[in-house]
């Protein structure tokens, strides 16, 4: 029910949000749980485990219970927390967790089975039959159990991402969280405000008190003027989650209508005034809708202008529930105090209320919503009439991120609550009610006095301390109050997860008492609400379980987030395309405008295949492009080659190091192959290099380790060599370069250069500049596939024109372009080792290539690739494979003497690479056979269990195709 | 995580690769061309394999990719997470 006047609402506007499909009217100010209690929606969701009907239990972030989903579609977002959920118009909202209905819920049978379903059941129940729990047991409780669902689609509003860098934060903005902003801001920092609220003022909102002599709201509102005055940057709807390393806050800030941003703040200094949550009582029927906690029931009432209910018992042992009920009766509503403490300690009720000293709640009635109250004193029991249960058991410093960094809350019995340990994280401090700091006017001197340090810190001038505004500063009247007694199996002391004191207890009986076994065991202080109202209580009925103090029972320990964060928030729009950048080659638009096949390579996108004519199928083109480089001239885009260009007097010097082939004997204008290895003997990578000068290298590698090769180099140059006068950079994306490959190669280049491009002129592995229509460049005489070769580099703008203008050129030679498939086929025959061949696991020996270890000098590897097992002649050797008749080989596929058992003792290698080969007409495949080279004309089986293949192929030399090399000196 | 990066100022730790143990930077002595010695091959491979993993400072090696390219040295907490010293590879190989 509204009431006819007050709160922080906008009563000159009123729409409609929709509760599962209800109509339900809200203003301006509203959040979605008290419009929802303004129009006497009291059952708004199901529990988690029992399916117990659950109403509006908190005014905050803390709520375990109003879990809602809202938006529709794509849009949807689940377990959204009704009491933060800010109302706008059009809103759709969705209960969880039932079915059919919210009020008919066909789950609640698990209500009636409650005494199976205590602490670690489905550890206990459905432990057989075994293979019962995948398939049936596990669907059927993740089905029955559980909170909203996710669309399962891309929300089609990413989060987005931001970073903000400040002097000071300050989290939260009630009255200590304001004056440390103001004070900081004064000293002149760079101040950041973050309140999870969309209002400031904390607990100034839900409260009739005055600050400085005007209402707290308005005193907040002042304050925020002149904090952004200054330069604040006050961040409201924004949650801080997450306390990491060096300063840095994770931060999830929600706009009005819902849209996440993700930030990360880094902050030199921290002030952490989060305030204090309050905890409910354990007693039997805690948990019906209607019973709320008594901080609450004030909140809707002096915020929000909603009575949460027209009769009310309110439950406590202290002041909150004295306010709660005075302020109960200033809205015109009933209400009775029921409070555990002596008469003796208490003064007279407040006018119009009925106090019932010495009396606690023992139980409570209503299927739906709650109806009768019973009270237990020394005089017996006695049902009353209630709607409204407002309890209070204390309040629990919000103590959460100053744990963040493995430090721990101690108990003190003076606050009654765990406070801030010792161990805060670096640069923060704790002000105000999160130390236990109860009146406002405690909050109003901590939170000034955290920003003047914090200032003072900094090394700000910080002018002299102004007097603090008048405000509230009652010493605290309380008894500390957990557990009813005889709070068993209906005494929830976790709503969320539906722990009950009997769950604490059979815990701790069956050896689960440590308090992060019981945690596990009954899921206490787990999911979306982490315990926030819960944990502290079941604590306490551990606590009384094991005869311990709560200081002894401790707490578990404290992670982010301190709130939910979506995952999508995390990832924010990388995704899909944006996930990872991918990097085109510099003929990228004009292969796919010649219906190129790309395959990720890398980074990069390559083209694989082009599609010609009518080829229907991967291998007609592939076959096709192999078939035109060993008869014609086919060119091929290998732009994605790393190029790292290499200068200084010791440039030379440093090749040595870092190849284990010679390079500094290399003549100026020639390329040499080059090999490189890791520290640990093991091939790294391999590639060429051209001297283009005197202290002037040009050095590539493979595509996929362009930046491993470039990072080891920099180790290499700043932390091995530190004195060699060699500098390096990365020239990859500088330069489009093209193979240009075949018998008629030459004679193509011929006709794009202007240059001398003879054999005389450009030997095999020579290169040289040249002019391709004015634009300077180079070409190397080097080649992968065997035949006669040139790469033709020009700068990377040129690259879609280069292919145009060899195109041109060779119409009449029948050039075509070709892929990275035919490029693999071709590179087989040749037996070049590739990516499935260096995989990190070979060496040059496997390889084949044992003889460019240089005996001359030392180089990276060198030690290691001489230890014992690297040396070993048994180990597998490269070899070529070539099917006997006509079965598949795979890549992977193991090798064994024909007849040998599939055993691991009898395996003799490996196959790293097949194709089918054009030039031989079958299939051939590389491989890594045990002792290979002895072994020409052999016969061995792959076997592939995988694909259920088992192939016979004779062992051959792995250079199927001009094993002298004739056709590239050509 | 923010590196003080001797050049450039306070960085953010995912502009960073990070590249292992700083004793990467005392490569040892593989002897004269050709094969090495057993010595030789015992003291790479402890210079390749053997690291201690300290429950306090650790000296690693930082390379700034997304960035000037620099090698770090940086020796850190690995309790504290506290960033008590970082120098250019450079100047701390020299």
């Amino acid at each position: 029910m509204r009431l006819s006047k007050g709160g922080l609402i906008d009563r000159s506007e009123t729409f409609e949000i929709r509760f599962d499909g209800r109509r339900i009217p809200a203003h301006p100010g509203d959040t979605v749980a008290s419009a929802l209690l303004a129009a006497g929606e009291r059952l708004v969701a199901r529990s988690f485990k029992h399916h117990r009907p659950r109403g509006i239990f908190s005014a905050g972030a803390e709520e375990p219970n109003a879990l809602v989903g809202v938006g529709r579609g794509s849009r949807h977002e689940p377990n959204v927390r009704a009491t933060v959920q800010e109302a706008r118009p059009g809103l759709r909202l969705a209960s969880q967790n039932r079915w059919p209905l919210l009020s008919v819920d066909a789950g609640a049978a698990a209500d009636l089975a409650k005494p199976l379903l205590g602490a670690g059941f489905y550890y206990k129940t459905f432990m057989w039959p075994k293979a019962f729990w995948e398939k049936v047991y596990e669907p059927l409780i993740r089905n029955a159990a559980g909170l909203g669902r996710l669309s399962g689609r891309a929300d089609p509003d990413p989060a987005e991402k931001r970073t903000r860098d400040c002097d000071l934060l300050v989290i939260g903005a009630g009255p200590a969280g304001l004056m440390a902003a103001r004070e900081g801001a004064r000293a002149g920092l760079r101040v950041v405000l973050a309140e999870e609220d969309f209002l400031l003022g904390g607990r100034l909102l839900a409260e009739r008190e005055t600050v400085g002599g005007v209402p707290g709201a308005e005193w907040a509102e002042g304050v925020r003027a002149e904090l952004e005055s200054l330069g604040v940057r006050v961040m409201a709807r924004t949650a801080v989650f997450g306390v990491y390393d060096h300063g840095l806050y994770g931060a999830l800030e929600r706009g009005p209508g819902g849209r996440a941003t993700l930030w990360r703040v880094h902050a030199r200094r921290a002030v952490l005034a989060a305030g204090a949550i309050e905890r409910p009582v354990a007693f039997e029927g805690n948990d019906r809708p209607g019973v709320m906690l008594a901080g609450a029931a004030r909140a809707y009432l002096n915020r929000w202008a909603v009575a949460p209910g027209r009769k009310a018992v309110v439950f406590g042992a202290g002041d909150d529930a004295w306010r709660t009920a005075e302020a109960m009766a200033a809205a015109g509503l009933e209400a009775v105090i029921a409070d555990a403490r002596p008469v003796s300690a208490l003064g007279p009720a407040p006018e119009g209320v009925k106090l019932f000293a010495g009396t606690v709640v023992s139980g409570t009635r209503g299927r739906l919503g709650l109806r009768e109250v019973r009270l237990r004193s020394d005089r017996g029991e006695r049902w009353v009439q209630a709607d409204l249960l407002a309890a209070s058991g204390g309040w629990s410093p919000s103590v959460h991120l100053s744990c963040h960094h493995r430090g721990r809350p101690v108990w003190d019995a003076g606050v009654g609550g765990f406070v801030p340990g010792a161990d805060l994280p670096p640069g923060m401090s704790v002000a105000g009610a999160a130390t236990g700091a109860w009146s406002t006017h405690a909050a109003l001197r901590d939170g000034a006095d955290a920003g003047r340090a914090a200032a003072e810190a900094l090394g700000a001038s910080v002018g002299a301390a102004e007097a603090l505004p008048e405000a509230e500063d009652a010493p605290r009247r309380f008894a500390p109050l957990f557990l009813v007694h005889g709070a068993g199996k209906g005494a929830y002391v976790d709503l969320q997860n539906d722990v009950t004191v009997a769950d604490v207890r059979q815990a701790e009986e069956e050896g689960f008492g440590a308090v992060e076994h019981l945690k596990r065991y009954t899921t206490l202080g787990m999911a979306t609400d982490q315990g926030k109202t819960g944990n502290v209580l079941g604590l306490a009925a551990l606590a009384q379980a094991t005869g311990v103090s709560m200081g002894d029972a401790g707490t578990t320990i404290y992670r982010p987030p301190w709130t939910p964060v979506p995952i999508s928030a995390f990832g924010g729009d990388h995704r899909g395309e944006a996930y990872r950048p991918a990097l085109e080659a510099p003929s990228h638009a004009w292969a796919a405008a010649r219906r190129a096949s790309f395959v990720d390579s890398g980074a990069w996108k390559r083209a694989e295949w082009y599609v010609r004519g009518r080829e229907r199928g991967w291998r007609d083109s592939v076959d096709r492009e192999a078939a035109l480089v060993r008869e014609a001239v086919g060119i091929c885009d290998v732009s994605t080659l790393g190029k790292i260009d290499v200068q200084g007097p010791d440039a030379a010097a440093f090749l040595d190091f870092v190849y284990a082939n010679m390079m500094s004997s290399l003549a100026v204008g020639r390329c040499r192959y080059g090999l490189m290895l890791r520290e640990d003997g093991f091939v790294f990578d391999d590639g060429t290099v051209a001297r283009l000068g005197e202290t002037h290298f040009l050095v590539t590698t493979t595509t996929a380790n362009a930046g491993a090769v470039m990072r080891w180099m920099e180790f290499v140059r700043q932390g091995l060599r530190p004195d060699w006068d060699v500098t390096l950079i990365s020239a990859t994306d500088q330069w489009a370069q093209v193979a240009v490959a075949g018998p008629r190669s030459r004679t193509l280049l011929e006709r794009v250069v202007a240059e001398d491009v003879s054999d005389a002129a450009l030997p095999f592995m020579g290169w040289r500049d040249v002019t391709v229509g004015g634009v300077a460049g180079r070409v190397f005489r080097i080649s992968f596939s065997g035949e006669l070769a040139y790469e033709l580099a020009v700068p990377a703008r040129y690259g879609g024109a280069l292919m145009e203008r060899l195109m041109a050129a060779g119409a009449d030679l029948g050039v075509a372009p070709y892929g990275t498939e035919a490029l693999g086929v071709l590179r087989i025959e040749k037996g070049h080792a590739a990516g499935a061949e260096l995989d990190g696991r070979t060496t040059a020996g496997d390889l084949g290539l044992g003889r460019m270890l240089s005996k001359k000098k030392d180089f990276l590897g060198r030690a290691l690739a001489h230890r014992e097992g690297l040396t070993d002649c048994e180990r597998p050797a490269l070899v070529g494979l070539r099917v006997v008749g006509e079965g598949a080989l795979s890549a992977g596929a193991h090798l064994f003497a024909p007849g040998a058992g599939r055993t691991a003792a009898e395996d003799q290698g490996w196959v790293s690479s097949v194709a089918w080969s054009p030039a031989i007409g079958g299939m051939i495949g590389l491989g890594f056979l045990a002792r290979g080279a002895e072994r020409m004309g052999e016969t061995v089986t792959a076997s592939d269990p995988v694909r259920g293949r088992e192939t016979d192929c004779e062992v051959v030399s792995p250079h199927f195709v001009d094993p002298d090399g004739e056709r590239l000196r050509g | 995580m923010i590196l003080p990066h001797p050049l450039l100022g306070p960085r953010d730790a995912s502009e960073f690769v990070y590249l292992g143990d700083a004793s990467l930077l005392d490569r040892p002595e593989a002897g004269p061309p050709g094969a090495p010695e057993a010595a030789a091959i015992e003291r790479f491979h402890a210079y390749q394999h053997l690291r201690a993993n300290p429950a306090g400072p650790h000296r690693e090696l930082w390379f700034h990719e997304q960035g000037d390219r620099s090698l770090l040295v940086v020796t850190r907490d690995t309790v504290t997470q506290q960033i008590l010293s970082v120098e250019l590879a450079r100047d701390a190989a020299r």
